[in-house]
């Protein structure tokens, strides 16, 4: 299994952050994450091993957290925040539409594996509401129009 | 990305390099950056935590727990390594102000951490931030970089002998994780279960040694009081109650914004001055003082003054700066249940009255909300909050109890306005895709 040259960096200057190993766990699983779409058995096996942790470990770990997956997901993954203060600002809407402009419900994706969609909780943009984050791009102050014209951008990109 | 705001009655401090570029070293330190930690240098850990002391800094992650106190905490003969660890997993909902600090302003909490860092001799500190914000962490990377180039970070702090090492880790989602022990766990890449307390972490904190752990707007307040002063500081707020700090406003305002205001300032005039009153001229229902975990204040509540110890007289707490606004069209009961999807989604499931207790005022919520509730789930929902509260592991317990207490008790006629039946009658749209939840 390889990653990137960035990721090999990263990894290496980070073992030095910590007086333990296992500290790198977390973030070197997202960024494994985003180099390979999902954590696939592979990737789990080879991180594991790196940090001499046991793959239940890791697993583990990979449970606990909201942004980690070990299924594979759209190459954009568009997350509808839906709560209070994004509903407040008409979040719920927006979610719907949402669903019925991809055909998809929560955590489904496309068939050409290019979109999947979520529903997230607070991502930090209340006084911008309602806001998503399609990957890691905030988008904020929507409306059912800049959703539509957002998700055409990623469209031509896709 | 985010849009900046701005209102004569706003006393900048924290938020005084905002929209400046200070994310540039050479920016930063044109803008008198580093010259706090310098000035920190020579000072011996009692000035600095005497400083702060009388700056009547309190955290601004929640609880409010005075710093300077905190700060004493850590023992000072302990052999061990000593860290500081800084708070930027911003998970509470209302909230969105550290990511401006982040932002706008990396530098200033690399320079709190170093103050911290100072203060309890300890030789290094981390910056954690939550998973979602991966372009801040890319700004906190560059920014960390270029302090080690400019000799700010290190083996020989600006020249001084002293040490001190600062460095950024990132989250991957999850609530609990904002937590301080939950933090520490996940920092040494583990699930973000919390520890027990005591010992709390000023003692036994990250990799067992003493920790300080502090928000990021708290630790970005810190160079300013060291710089400015801290008489000046204090004198921003009310007794015991020092400073600025940036308020959140959210959902039905007219202009909301992150707002750096004094504390004590009117609530009243928060929303309707500051930010410019509720749209369509519709009156306030409620009003959720300090990020989703606060318990919510009526119309006739707000008449208060933005301190920890005003909101508390009111039977709330300022808790993380986040105001959202809630106007008479909205329904409590949907409110009460957005919540609590919340907190039952969030629950680390550790401990049984907070996985249950979520989970169960969830169902009830739901069912409830799409007509299928009867007259005693009312009583339930209140008594299986208050079952919660001081029950759990973690105050995420609490956080779910407290705004549903207050929603069924300040609001019970809502809660009766559903029964036989009855659909949301102030949302009847909302309430029909509720429908499949219905279990009788
Ligand atoms: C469930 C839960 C979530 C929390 N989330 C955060 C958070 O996202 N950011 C934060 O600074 N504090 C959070 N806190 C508060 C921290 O535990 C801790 O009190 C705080 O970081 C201390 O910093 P301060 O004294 O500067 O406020 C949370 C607490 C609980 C119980
Ligand atoms: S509630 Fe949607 S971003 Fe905070």
């Amino acid at each position: 299994m390889t990653f990137s040259p960035e990721f090999e960096q990263r990894f290496t200057e980070m073992l030095t952050h910590y007086p333990s190993k296992r500290s790198v766990l977390v973030p070197t699983l997202l960024y494994a994450q985003d180099e390979v779409g999902y954590l696939s058995d592979e990737a789990i096996t080879e991180i594991a091993q790196r940090l001499q942790l046991t793959e239940l470990d890791v697993r583990n770990v990979i449970s606990y957290y909201s942004m980690l997956t070990t299924k594979p997901r759209g190459k954009y993954n568009v997350q509808v925040c839906t709560n209070i203060a994004c509903i407040l600002r008409g979040a719920d809407d927006l979610w719907e539409h949402c669903q019925k402009k991809f055909g998809l419900r929560h955590k489904q994706t496309t068939p050409d594996g290019q979109f999947s969609i979520e529903e997230v909780e607070c991502i930090g943009a209340c006084s911008w509401a309602p806001a998503m984050q399609v990957n890691y791009d905030f988008h904020e102050n929507l409306t059912k129009d800049k959703f539509d014209t957002i998700l055409d951008g990623y469209k031509k990109k896709a | 990305m985010a849009d900046l705001v701005s209102h004569p009655d706003e006393i900048k401090v924290v938020s005084k390099r905002f929209g400046q570029g200070a994310a540039d070293i050479d920016r930063y330190l044109a803008l008198d950056g580093y010259k706090a930690a310098q000035k920190a240098l020579p000072m011996t850990p009692d000035a600095i935590i005497n400083e702060v002391k009388t700056s009547g800094l309190r955290g601004r992650g929640g609880a409010g727990f005075p710093t300077g106190m905190k700060w004493s905490f850590v023992p000072k003969d302990s052999p061990k390594q000593k860290y500081i660890l800084c708070n930027g997993d911003e998970s509470e909902p209302g909230t969105c102000k550290d990511r401006l600090i982040l932002e706008h302003d990396p530098h200033s909490v690399i320079e709190g951490v170093m103050i911290a860092g100072l203060a309890v001799n300890a030789e290094s500190g981390y910056i954690y931030i939550r998973g979602e914000y991966r372009y801040l962490s890319i700004i906190m990377q560059k920014a960390i970089k270029d302090a080690y180039a400019r000799g700010f970070l290190g083996k020989n702090i600006f020249g001084s002998g002293k040490k001190f090492d600062v460095y950024w880790h990132g989250g991957a989602g999850a609530y609990e994780v904002g937590e301080e022990s939950a933090l520490m766990e996940s920092l040494e890449g583990k699930r973000g279960i919390p520890r027990i307390k005591p010992p709390f972490p000023a003692v036994v904190g990250l990799w067992g040694s003493p920790t300080v752990i502090n928000n990021v707007e708290t630790l970005a307040s810190a160079p300013h009081i060291i710089l400015d002063g801290a008489q000046k500081f204090a004198d921003y707020g009310t007794p015991k109650n020092g400073g600025v700090r940036l308020f959140c406003l959210s959902g039905h305002v007219n202009k909301p914004g992150v707002y750096e205001l004094p504390l004590g300032y009117s609530l009243k005039k928060m929303i309707y001055e500051v930010g410019g009153g509720i749209p369509g001229g519709k009156k306030i229902k409620a009003v959720v003082p300090g990020g989703s975990s606060t318990p919510v204040l009526t119309a006739d509540e707000i008449d208060i003054a933005m301190d920890f110890d005003g909101v508390a007289k009111a039977g709330s707490m300022l808790g993380s700066g986040g105001v959202v606004v809630i106007d008479e069209s909205t329904c409590m009961v949907r409110f009460a249940q957005y919540i609590m999807k919340f907190y039952q989604h969030e629950s680390c499931g550790w401990c049984i009255p907070c996985r249950e207790g979520t989970d169960w005022l969830k169902k009830t919520l739901d069912r409830f909300h799409a007509g299928g509730g009867v007259k005693k789930d009312i009583n339930n929902i209140q008594y299986l909050a208050e079952n919660m509260m001081g029950r759990t592991f973690c105050p995420l317990g609490d956080a779910a109890a407290m705004p549903t207490i207050s929603i069924v008790t300040k609001f019970r006629k809502e809660f009766e306005d559903h029964l036989e039946g009855r659909p949301c009658p102030y949302d009847p749209v909302g309430s029909v895709r509720l429908l499949p939840v219905l279990s009788h």
